[in-house]
């Protein structure tokens, strides 16, 4: 080649030159810099404003965080430490509140030696909720998460393991009566299987499992709900309010798009009243006004009450979330599923939860957070939650008077990192049910 | 020879129909449902009235005309504790809708900044706001209410660190551009102040001050006279295609009349002095408001930055493209193609956020500041011990409140909402 040129030009270069460096300020940290800090005035002020709050930010607390003392058992002789350590006036945080009370904070008064009930419970959980959450989770344990709130509801409180195992027969006993009605109409066997399970419930229980634990004794310590506190508290009011306000939730939202106008009517009334008025309100429902509205003499569990009126709560909400997601799913797939001849039941099961659902997952999830939450709230019905019942109570001791933002510090965390593991859940599960046909 | 049948023959209405055919069976699923609901509301009213008559207590409202015998501090219409509880009631629902009001507005300022700023370029501040964003918005609104007054109470100086020390020349505390200053105790700030002042008309309700009153009229009136400039130029653009200049004869109407008319009142705002071992002169807000105020605001403008962003996501770039194309500026752009769409993603939401606002407003509890719930759902229901009646009560004044901000706000929605043919 070079030679045929060189009999024509002078000289030709036979390679390509390397491509220059691009300049120093056009390539690197530099240009990161330059295009995503100060890439205008506009832009510059922001920057120094944010480095400056940071700045500000660190400056004020770096020293407080920096002079922790994890060693003390009271205020006092943290304020001590901190003294001799770094001199007159200097602050630090007090983390040995944490070291000393964590198991109030994360149990609060649960017997110490029954520790590992909540935390095998806990454990219990994800196991439960594995194979629903997750596709790589064997599906054949998916036979433990119905029958997980008996066993977590039996080993949070104890006692005899007979009340949670009769309350779960009757489920089953429900299911058989169904089955053996349902030959004769679906409506039937499903009112008939109800009307059991209830009569059931509300006569066969008790007796049978006194009878049943007279005959062979099978349980463990019973804990007494006052006992329960903090994180304990939290989450079984949160599990325990999301698991029962999905399924009421769903049934809420279809009863308002029904076009039965007295179900319809009922739905809207139950969901509005139960979204106008605040948590709070709905709280002291359950603490003061259930005794009015129950048959004289009854008196059941503080929590359990509790846990009804969240659960009514969050079902409002999610029913309003799902009904935006059923009125997002095109008319068409309504058509189709009466196209191919499928009832009512067998349609929404089929064709239109799966899909609404899928598109309500966000709001179901932000639900989930807000209600966990609010459980925070049951501070002010006299129960001890980890955010104000149980660091009040700390306070309470002299050792720990004035204690505040270490309390505040570790609590928000907590409640920061499930909150927010949460939300990336529910973006991991939007992108896996995502089938692009939008 | 075929012959069409006719009809099957009509065996009359048959009791299985109810339940098979499908033109019966919605009426029964229905009568049903019905009867199951009336017959739970009827045990709970029966069992009501059993406890009721079992405790020997009744079911009447005459409580809130006997004297309420304890004092609100941060009563905003007049109020003393020889008033009756119904007075209290009313107090603590304005307390209440006032704390909402300025939670609302702040948390949308705040809102829209920090929703627009996380959308920023600038990498720094993007993730500076997404972090405020995300530790508001997983941490419960309880905390940052109590972080909020443990701050006031327990890191604010004493009203008289503000004093200037003698031998030094200097205070321990200073405060903010001179006219606001926090205290363990109340915040410290200026109040306005009319020099020619028109006086106060006294109804039964609330004093109603003259000024207030005129300065309101004035406003209504310049933003009517402004809407009908600008309605005017609007026309004139539609008829010839150019569109007067508007912005110097807006900038006459509302500002000029305002200015004179503060200047006429003598208007003035009245800074805080310190006098003694308190600020003077100046309103002093207590910690409890403002603590929660500042818990609810910093709270909901994480949700309302959320919704902001998101509004502003959703408008497709073709559009900002398209616009562009048609030669707009980028503030052009802004104003006449992505807010009007955004507005229509954002409202909804934010409707719900305001709601959430006012019934969090409920969580005064936790610092002591008496409104609606501190009032008729606290003291005056420990005093009277009619919880069935101050409970119910409360929970529908709480529903008549939310039932109106979403009517008015729907009204809104549909204005601004889309309009399909």
């Amino acid at each position: 080649m070079s030679d045929t040129h060189a009999q024509t030009v002078a000289y030709v270069r036979d390679t390509m030159l390397d491509p220059k460096p691009a300049p120093a300020n056009q390539s690197g940290a530099i240009q990161w810099l330059r295009e995503n800090l100060f890439s205008g005035w506009l832009n510059t002020l922001l920057t120094v404003l944010g480095i400056l709050a940071i700045y500000g930010f660190v400056s004020h607390f770096y020293g407080w965080f920096l002079h922790g003392v994890w060693n003390a058992n009271s205020l006092a002789e943290c304020r001590q430490i901190i003294t001799d350590q770094y001199g007159q006036g200097a602050t630090g945080a007090c983390w040995g509140v944490i070291r000393d009370r964590w198991h109030q904070f994360i149990f609060g008064f649960y017997p110490p030696e029954l520790y590992w009930r909540p935390i095998l419970t806990f454990l219990l959980l994800f196991v439960a909720v594995g194979p629903v959450l997750f596709q790589w989770v064997p599906k054949k344990l998916i036979w433990f998460t119905p029958a997980y709130p008996f066993l977590a509801v039996w080993l949070l409180w104890g006692g005899s393991v007979w009340g949670p195992v009769l309350v779960a027969l009757g489920f089953v006993l429900a299911y058989v009566v169904f089955n053996f009605v349902s030959r004769f109409g679906t409506i039937g066997g499903f009112a008939a299987g109800a009307i059991f399970a209830i009569l059931f419930w509300l006569f066969g229980v008790s007796p049978l499992a006194e009878m049943l634990h007279a005959a062979i004794p099978l349980g463990i310590e019973p804990v007494e709900s006052a006992k329960f506190g903090g994180f304990l508290l939290a989450i079984t009011l949160g599990a325990g309010g999301i698991a029962m306000s999905l399924p009421l939730g769903v049934i809420l939202a279809l009863g308002r798009q029904s076009d039965m106008f007295l179900i319809r009517t009922f739905s809207v009334i139950f969901i509005e009243f139960i979204r106008g008025v605040p948590l709070i309100t709905l709280l002291f429902v359950a603490s003061l006004l259930l005794n009015y509205f129950l048959p004289p003499g009854t008196n059941f569990d503080i929590i359990l009450r509790v846990m009804i009126l969240v659960t009514m709560f969050a079902a409002a909400y999610i029913a309003e979330v799902i009904r935006g997601g059923l009125a997002a799913l095109p008319r068409g797939q309504y058509e189709a599923a009466d196209a191919l001849g499928l009832d009512y039941w067998k349609a929404q099961r089929l064709i239109i939860l799966p899909q609404a659902l899928k598109i309500s997952i966000p709001g179901i999830v932000s639900t989930f957070i807000g209600m966990f939450k609010d459980t925070t709230l049951v501070a002010f019905v006299g129960l001890f939650d980890p955010l104000k019942g149980i660091p009040d109570f700390i306070r309470a001791d002299f050792a720990w008077k004035g204690i505040y933002w270490e309390p505040f510090i570790f609590v928000g965390a907590i409640f920061f990192i499930l909150n927010f593991a949460m939300s990336r859940y529910s973006m991991y599960l939007e992108n896996r049910l995502k089938r692009d046909h939008r | 020879m075929t012959t069409a049948h006719d009809a099957p023959e009509s065996q009359g209405f048959r009791l299985s129909q109810l339940i098979y055919d499908t033109r019966y069976r919605s009426l029964t699923i229905q009568v049903v449902v019905f009867f199951i609901v009336m017959a739970f509301v009827g045990w709970l009213v029966d069992n009501t009235i059993q406890n009721l008559s079992a405790l020997g207590k009744d079911f009447n409202f005459s409580f809130l005309s006997q004297r309420a015998g304890y004092d609100i501090g941060n009563a905003i219409i007049p109020y003393n504790n020889d008033m009756t509880h119904g007075r209290a009631l009313l107090v603590g629902l304005i307390n209440t809708l006032w704390i909402s009001f300025l939670g609302c507005v702040a948390a949308t300022i705040i809102g829209i900044f920090v929703g627009v700023l996380r959308l920023s370029k600038n990498w720094l501040v993007a993730r500076l706001m997404t972090v405020y964003v995300e530790v508001f918005r997983n941490i419960p609104v309880l905390l940052w209410i109590l972080v909020a007054i443990a701050l006031l109470t327990e890191a604010a100086p004493a009203p008289n660190a503000y004093k200037i020390n003698p031998t030094t020349g200097e205070a321990s505390a200073s405060m903010i551009l001179d006219s606001i200053a926090f205290t363990n105790r109340y915040t410290a700030i200026p109040s306005i102040h009319f020099d020619r002042s028109l006086g106060v008309i006294d109804t039964a309700l609330a004093p109603i001050s003259l000024n207030v009153l005129a300065i309101v009229a004035l406003l209504i009136a310049s933003l009517w006279v402004n809407k009908r400039v600008l309605t005017h130029a609007a026309n004139m653009q539609e008829a010839t295609g150019v569109r007067p200049t508007t912005w110097w004869k807006s900038a006459l109407i509302l500002i000029v009349p305002m200015v004179a008319l503060l200047f006429a009142l003598g208007f003035n705002p009245d800074e805080p002095v310190l006098q003694g071992f308190n600020f003077k002169n100046g309103t002093n807000v207590s910690n409890s408001f403002v603590a929660l105020w500042l818990g609810l605001t910093l709270y909901t403008a994480a949700f309302i930055a959320e919704i902001v962003r998101a509004g502003i996501l959703a408008i497709s770039k073709g559009q900002t493209e398209a616009a562009y194309a048609l030669g707009l500026r980028p503030n052009r752009t802004m104003n006449l193609v992505i807010l009007p769409q955004a507005l229509r993603v954002i409202i909804p939401p934010l409707i719900s956020q305001y709601l959430n606002l006012t019934k969090n407003s409920s969580l005064a509890i936790a610092v002591g500041y008496l409104e609606l719930r501190g009032t008729l759902g606290g003291i005056t229901l420990n005093q009277t011990g009619r919880e069935l009646e101050a409970i119910s009560l409360m929970m529908l004044i709480y529903l008549a409140i939310s039932l109106s901000i979403s009517g008015v706000m729907n009204v809104y929605n549909n204005r601004v909402k889309l309009k399909e043919r």
